[in-house]
């Protein structure tokens, strides 16, 4: 028996349709976390890189592609971790910035990532102690960082200094 | 049907095969895990006693971003060690004297000053070591440095930050991080004190000689205590040294034993 076996570019589109757990507006595809689709043989081989090391949801995220796949009738399947290159925020697709956004949380704005002791220093130095984040409620540019490290790894803490509102913002690594 | 395995796509790496380099590679990221998985467990101790909520969260975060490269770095020694043990046999069904983790890192939390300060002289070190290890010549080990360097810099950039503001605060706070400070600099020098196993690896082209990181990271530290205005101590930091090899405080003892408690109790308990 010769099954005939969905193409990659039909695997990329249902892994379009997994909802990150943490933030169910954007796939797991849209986050940029999906590496490589290939087959190994029979066996469909899907590559998944973590967004911080210790993300207590990748283990759920792969339990959620492969639920979805298996729904899709594929049979072998081997999900591999991915380590290098390293994530970075920039491979979420701008379409999914949007819905962050809409989401209440303010997308990554580039160039803001920490690089260890310099940013911190340059902002001290500069006088400068916060870098512009627009408000996802309000769009105001009057923000201030409450801290660097919010809800889940990946999300800081700031708050608008127009509508008093405090928000997420998805921060640069 | 095929069962899902988590399997690592290993970049090629002939480092983690060579049976001459097996020893002290394995001991090597033995170091390594130990020390992020053992500061991981003390900082995550603080998980819903913080001070202020902020605070709380920032722990738990880099307790999470530790406890991450743990997996990765002990993963590795596994593979490297090539008997089957997985980093979760590796953290759990080991004895103290088989932890290779700094003894800095081992030490009870004490008050916040003393947690703030003992992760950023730790944090300075890191940063640095991660950063000269994303060009090493085991693949294996670059990549995991690439990823953990990211977190490392958030890290670094909090607590040199909070040291400042600290130092520089009011009487009360300098007084309690400059406490913190003499306290903890004897056991900083274990950081730089090279070993057999550290020339193994720096042969080879994985590694740094911990030595080759002291000045990098007493500029730094110089920079950022003189911006708290703190003093640096005239103690020697090479003081208390053996963590590397096994020799280990008593608090060491007592972490394991509530790390541990469940596998050893009940043996391959998984939920």
């Amino acid at each position: 028996m010769t099954a005939v076996l969905p193409t990659t570019d039909q695997v990329w589109q249902w892994l379009g349709e997994v909802p990150d757990p943490e933030i169910p507006v954007v796939s797991v595809t849209e986050l940029g976390i999906v590496r490589d689709v290939r087959w190994d043989g029979d066996t469909l081989v899907v590559a998944v890189t973590p967004t911080y090391s210790g993300c207590p949801a990748t283990a759920f995220i792969d339990l959620e592609i492969e639920r979805h796949l298996r729904e899709k009738g594929i049979g072998k399947l081997r999900l591999e971790r991915r380590l290098s290159p390293a994530w970075t925020t920039d491979w979420i697709a701008p379409e999914a910035r949007d819905k962050l956004k809409a989401f209440g949380i303010a997308p990554p704005v580039e160039g803001t990532a920490s690089d260890g002791r310099l940013a911190a220093r340059a902002a001290r130095l500069s006088g400068e102690t916060n870098l512009v984040i627009e408000c996802p409620r309000c769009g105001s540019t009057n923000t201030e960082k409450v801290s660097q490290f919010g809800s889940t790894p990946c999300k800081a803490s700031y708050r608008c200094k127009d509508c008093l509102e405090p928000f997420d913002y998805f921060k640069c690594i | 049907m095929t069962a899902v395995s988590d399997t690592i796509a290993p970049a090629a790496d002939p480092l983690v095969g060579d049976a001459a380099l097996k020893p002290a590679f394995f001991d090597w990221l033995c170091r390594m895990g130990d020390s992020a998985l053992i500061l991981g467990h003390r900082v995550s101790e603080w998980c819903g006693h913080a001070p202020i909520l902020e605070e709380d969260i920032a722990m738990a975060n880099t307790a999470l971003d530790l406890i991450g490269h743990t997996q990765m770095w002990l993963g590795l020694a596994g593979e490297v060690e090539g008997a089957g043990r997985s980093a979760d046999d590796l953290a759990y069904l080991r004895d103290a004297a088989q932890f290779r983790n700094l003894k800095l890192v081992e030490l009870p939390n004490g008050d916040m000053g003393l947690t703030l300060m003992r992760q950023f002289l730790f944090d300075a070190f890191h940063y640095d070591l991660l950063t000269r290890l994303t060009r090493s010549a085991s693949p294996r080990v670059a990549e995991i440095a690439a990823k953990a360097l990211k977190e490392v810099s958030y890290h670094l950039e909090r607590s040199s930050d909070l040291v400042i503001r600290l130092g520089d605060g009011t009487e009360e706070s300098h007084a309690r991080m400059q406490a913190a400070l003499d306290r903890l600099w004897p056991y900083t020098g274990e950081m730089f004190a090279d070993d057999a196993v550290d020339a193994k690896v720096a042969e080879a082209g994985i590694a740094p000689l911990p030595s080759e990181l002291r000045d990098g990271w007493l500029a730094t530290v110089q920079e950022v205590l003189g911006e708290a205005t703190l003093a640096l101590p005239e103690a020697k930091a090479d003081v208390h040294l053996g963590g590397k090899t096994g020799r280990h405080t008593e608090h060491l003892g007592y972490i394991l034993a509530e790390m541990q408690f469940l596998q050893r109790a009940y043996p391959g308990a998984a939920w």
